[in-house]
């Protein structure tokens, strides 16, 4: 889950549509061609009939234009955007249980603070955390977080809208379609 | 009008024009067989699922229209993915309908429970698990729709016996529901130009013909574009039919086991225009070292297909037939405008390899009899728009090479899975579709005994096919690598002339059945073969195991490095 996308890693959005099975489409597309999942999110949209998905690939397997053109073969995906870093809003969410024995608690609280955190729950000897962001920032509060303990972590994997417009044009988005 | 699901099943069906589904009945699709009894729609009961699928398959390869084949659940499903992997493979439409247990028993491990739709999920263009009967009629549409647009392929629609017994609402929908699915079918102009402008200075053309020519119907418009720019025109493994064997510019069968003007035609080439195919593994040999001068033209109507192998210089997404009528509209006009260059230096060249280089198998009067032999004899002494239907191996190369493919749609085989078993229910599947013409079926010794019991339901239902078989008593291309890559140290291949006793199984499958083992016996045999007309017919041709497929081009070498023919004085000459 690095917050600085390796040069081998796309972000996709992937408009499908909401039927079962969709999510079990993609990954099995993308395990029997070969290709590497680096973190994906799945959530409905504004609109009941479509859910979609953000993944992150990796292409050291294959190249990009040929993952999206194969996704695009899926009945159910109905469009692709691939989303260029510098044109995407993205966040991440994280949970960790870090320990947190009573003199340490503020070291912990106070980076909570710092990184406009949350803190979920509170036991003896550890607490849980919660915090949004960057990639990146999550890293660096990971990190950070590190020398006091990790139970134990969990990242959602980044979910990725395109930035808004400027000035009109100003998108540089590249639309995958089919036919190119 | 109140339908169960069954009935709007198959209803769907015949609104959807199917005149023959390819099946057996089993427990959770016992409802939907019910109403096939007033239906106008033609059964043909197989004997296993496996021979319902290949017999779709081959309907579908000669008829251009989608095969349907109906199952029932769990182990029925499962014998039937087989043919859809290689319907998916060939991209053959094929609407595959199975049974599936009750929709709140699924997910239990109910008796005869198998998860289809996810068995089947990446051997199919699409499948859907139906959980109401109303939307059957939908689903159906959509099915055959996916299964015959765009590149065509099979398609699986998993119906749960409950849902077969519910009551709907009959309706016929006038819309399709799939906001993902636009298959891009005319070429881009621009692009259509691009490709002009390349042809227009290639000095060594080569045209590239797959099997996407058959399925877009697009032999006239190749034929006219072949003959505008003059160029050599080889035809792949799916190809054969879709250019005349007998044509000028036909140079036949180009890769692993093709013909060595064919292959070498493609290595010294500046330009290959590929139309339909997608630059297959035994077609280039090692990528690296494949047609290393050429520029590409590609046009193909599945976009993944442009790059995934080889980079085009000019890729165009399209439907064959529309692309390929854009591009003799526009050469028209340009050769109006300028000089094309001189091709005679390049045929030249192509007719010298073809003088030096021809196939060739030498049969003796006293045998032992030859493979080629039998081919080039049924060949010879059948009518010319004979159906041939290959398994996979030997005879299928053989086939491939000696017959002279003049018409589109008279060659069936299975090319991209190569699945032995094919050609006896694909011959069935190719004779219920068109029964005016005579269909043969090509198989080896190996091959046949997979599923000859579909012979059963050629007797049973008076469907008259016949079956050479070329019987090397080995499993013969398995054994050739084996003499070839493994020192001659063979491990399993062989499988004996006798057992079965392929007249005796034959006779006792209802069909009419011979044994050639000499080659003076052969023609005389054919012609009895020939005049069987009410039921099916095996020849068993006793055939030299020391035979090999030649040209071959060995795996990991590149298409230069072809061998042309057995040393001199090497074993089978």
């Amino acid at each position: 889950m690095g917050g600085e996308l390796g040069s081998t890693h796309h972000i996709l959005s992937v408009l499908v549509e909401n039927r079962f099975g969709v999510l079990s489409r993609v990954a099995g597309l993308f395990s029997r061609r070969g290709y590497n999942i680096y973190s994906l999110a799945v959530s409905p949209t504004e609109d009941e009939r479509f859910s979609r998905m953000t993944i992150v690939v990796d292409t050291e397997s294959a190249p990009i234009e040929q993952i999206t053109k194969q996704l695009n073969k899926l009945v159910p995906v109905v469009k692709i955007l691939e989303l260029a870093e510098a044109d995407a809003v993205e966040r991440e969410m994280l949970l960790a249980t870090v320990k947190a024995s009573a003199e340490l608690r503020s070291h912990v609280t106070e980076l909570v603070s710092i990184f406009e955190a949350k803190i979920l729950d509170v036991g003896h000897e550890a607490m849980t955390i919660m915090a949004s962001g960057t990639p990146g920032k999550l890293d660096a509060f990971s990190e950070l977080l590190a020398p006091f303990g990790i139970v134990e972590l969990q990242r959602t994997g980044r979910i990725a809208l395109p930035k808004l417009a400027r000035r009109p044009k100003a998108r540089r988005l590249r639309a995958v379609s089919g036919g190119s | 009008m109140k339908l169960t699901g069954a009935q709007a099943l198959i209803k769907s069906l015949e609104m959807q024009g199917t005149e023959v589904v390819f099946g057996i009945p089993g427990g959770a699709i016992l409802p939907v067989y019910d109403p096939l009894i007033e239906s106008s729609i033609r059964h043909v009961l197989v004997r296993h699922e496996q021979g319902a699928g290949h017999m779709a398959e081959g309907y579908a390869n000669v008829t251009g229209r989608p095969g349907v084949a109906m199952v029932t659940s769990g182990p029925a499903a499962t014998n039937i993915v087989t043919p859809l992997c290689n319907a998916y493979m060939d991209s053959t439409p094929l609407v595959v309908i199975t049974g599936q247990v009750p929709y709140q028993a699924i997910g239990s491990d109910a008796f005869q429970e198998a998860d289809t739709v996810g068995i089947t999920m990446p051997v199919t263009k699409h499948n859907w698990l139906v959980t109401d009967a109303a939307d059957l009629p939908r689903i159906i549409r959509e099915a055959f729709h996916v299964a015959t647009t765009g590149r065509p392929g099979p398609v699986l629609v998993d119906v749960p016996k409950n849902v077969s017994n519910q009551v709907m609402d009959w309706y016929w929908p006038d819309s399709l529901d799939l906001p993902g699915y636009k298959p891009t079918t005319k070429g881009h102009a621009k692009q259509v130009k691009e490709a002009v402008k390349l042809m227009a200075g290639a000095e060594r053309p080569v045209i590239y013909a797959g099997g996407g020519i058959l399925k877009a119907r697009a032999a006239e418009a190749l034929r006219a574009l072949a003959e505008l720019i003059g160029a050599p025109v080889v035809t792949t493994l799916m190809a054969r039919g879709a250019f005349p064997d007998r044509h000028e510019q036909a140079l036949g069968m180009p890769g692993m086991h093709g013909n060595y003007t064919a292959i070498t035609a493609m290595q010294r080439a500046d330009l290959l225009i590929a139309l339909g195919a997608r630059f297959d593994d035994r077609v280039t040999g090692k990528v690296d070292g494949f047609a290393p001068e050429a520029r590409v033209i590609h046009v193909d109507v599945d976009p993944a297909e442009l790059g995934k192998v080889r980079r085009p210089d000019v890729p165009i997404v399209g439907d064959c037939r529309l692309v390929i009528e854009e591009m003799v509209k526009a050469t028209r006009a340009d050769r109006a405008k300028r000089d094309w260059p001189d091709l005679s230096p390049w045929w030249q060249q192509v007719r010298g390899w073809q003088e030096r280089f021809p196939l060739r198998y030498e049969q003796h009067d006293d045998g032992p009899l030859k493979a080629q032999y039998c081919v080039e004899a049924l060949r010879d002494n059948t009518p010319d728009d004979t159906i041939v239907v290959a398994g996979v191996g030997q005879h299928q190369m053989f086939a491939s090479q000696y017959w002279h493919f003049d018409h589109p749609y008279t060659f069936v085989n299975s090319g991209g899975l190569g699945t032995m078993g094919f050609a006896v229910p694909a011959a069935v599947g190719a004779k219920v579709g068109r029964p005016e013409s005579m269909v043969w079926a090509i198989d080896g010794d190996g091959c046949f005994q997979m599923t000859a019991q579909e012979l059963v339901t050629a007797s049973a239902e008076r469907i008259p096919v016949k079956v050479a078989i070329l019987n090397n008593a080995y499993l013969g291309m398995v054994r050739q690598w084996q003499e070839l890559f493994y020192e001659e140290r063979y491990s399993e291949v062989y499988l004996s002339p006798d057992l079965p006793d392929y007249v005796k199984w034959s006779e006792a499958m209802g069909c009419v059945a011979f044994r050639v083992e000499d080659p003076s016996d052969v023609v005389p045999t054919i012609e009895k073969a020939n005049e069987v007309d009410d039921r099916p017919v095996v020849v068993d041709f006793r055939v030299d195991y020391r035979e090999k497929v030649y040209p071959m081009v060995p795996a990991g070498a590149t298409n230069d490095d072809v061998i042309v023919g057995p040393e001199v004085g090497e074993g089978g000459r």
